[in-house]
């Protein structure tokens, strides 16, 4: 910058002084280099901007999901999403009757997989939970054990 | 008003298909003395028990889909609880259940109805205005 003001001022000697006001005007560029920005309180970004600032306070960066996002040791933090198998197909009716797609939603041990681990969603895990419960009383499916 | 019932009971495996026939007969009598109808009778023939129901390890099973009152019901589980061929048996009542899923199934066919716009206008106008308000 200094290197600017050099060869303007040189050849035009008589427009030194207003010239040199200029150059010191370019010369003190920080505060008036983004005249766009008003005085630091970072209002420029629209008011939805404010709620995702903090909403990404609160959570760790979903920028790393499961790998250098969870650095803090919460490694199951934030798994790859996973979605409601009802949800995605359009399953309306789980039917106690329909034992295959039950034993999906039941470990080895002949217990219920919690809704974290299956990724499926409140209302349906509540109508699949009465299913296998019925399923279960009906010799469906076992209470405990091997689903044969 | 009369309430729709699913009822399943499994019988054990060595008994005959007549007797079982005669069971089955037992029992749609009972309901329309009681004053119910039955929808169907679905037998879902020999199945693995997933675990051991009084000794046995297979059981034949039987579906019958009801509509009729709750005393309907508790006559025929009494029925049931003292026929001796029959293991075990589970009712499940059906007609909230299918309120909900026809209602789930017109909100769709209105969506289905709304997205093919120039193929149907008159319903499209009609339709999303009440779904999208």
């Amino acid at each position: 910058m200094a290197d600017e003001t050099k060869p303007t001022s040189a050849p035009a000697a008589p427009d030194a002084a207003p010239e040199r006001a200029s150059a010191d005007a370019v010369v003190v560029r920080p505060t008036g280099d983004r005249p766009d920005r008003p005085s630091g309180d970072r209002p420029d970004r629209p008011s939805g901007d404010r709620p995702s600032g903090d909403r990404s306070d609160r959570r760790p960066r979903p920028g790393g999901p499961g790998g250098p996002g969870g650095r803090e040791g919460g490694r199951k933090y934030f798994r790859r999403k996973k979605v409601c198998k009802f949800c995605v197909e359009k399953i309306d009716a789980i039917d106690y009757k329909d034992y295959r797609l039950l034993g999906q939603f039941v470990a080895e041990s002949g217990k219920i997989v919690p809704r974290r681990l299956s990724g499926v969603c409140t209302p349906h895990q509540r109508r699949l939970s009465t299913a296998i419960k019925q399923a279960r009383n009906i010799a469906l499916l076992p209470f405990a054990g091997r689903a044969s | 008003m009369n309430r729709t019932y699913e009822l399943m009971f499994i019988v054990r495996p060595d008994m005959a298909e007549e007797d079982l026939g005669k069971l089955i007969s037992t029992l749609e009598t009972a309901v329309a003395s009681n004053g119910g109808t039955v929808k169907g009778v679905e037998r879902m023939g020999k199945r693995r028990l997933a675990y051991t129901v009084r000794k046995f390890h297979d059981g034949v099973y039987v579906l019958l889909l009801i509509e009729g009152k709750g005393d309907l019901i508790h006559e025929l589980e009494r029925r049931l609880r003292v026929s001796e061929p029959v293991i075990k048996f589970l009712t499940v009542r059906t007609d909230e259940e299918q309120k909900r899923l026809e209602k789930v199934k017109k909100i769709r066919d209105a969506h289905r109805k709304a997205t093919p716009a120039p193929a149907a206008p008159a319903e499209a106008g009609a339709e999303p205005a009440p779904v999208s308000a």
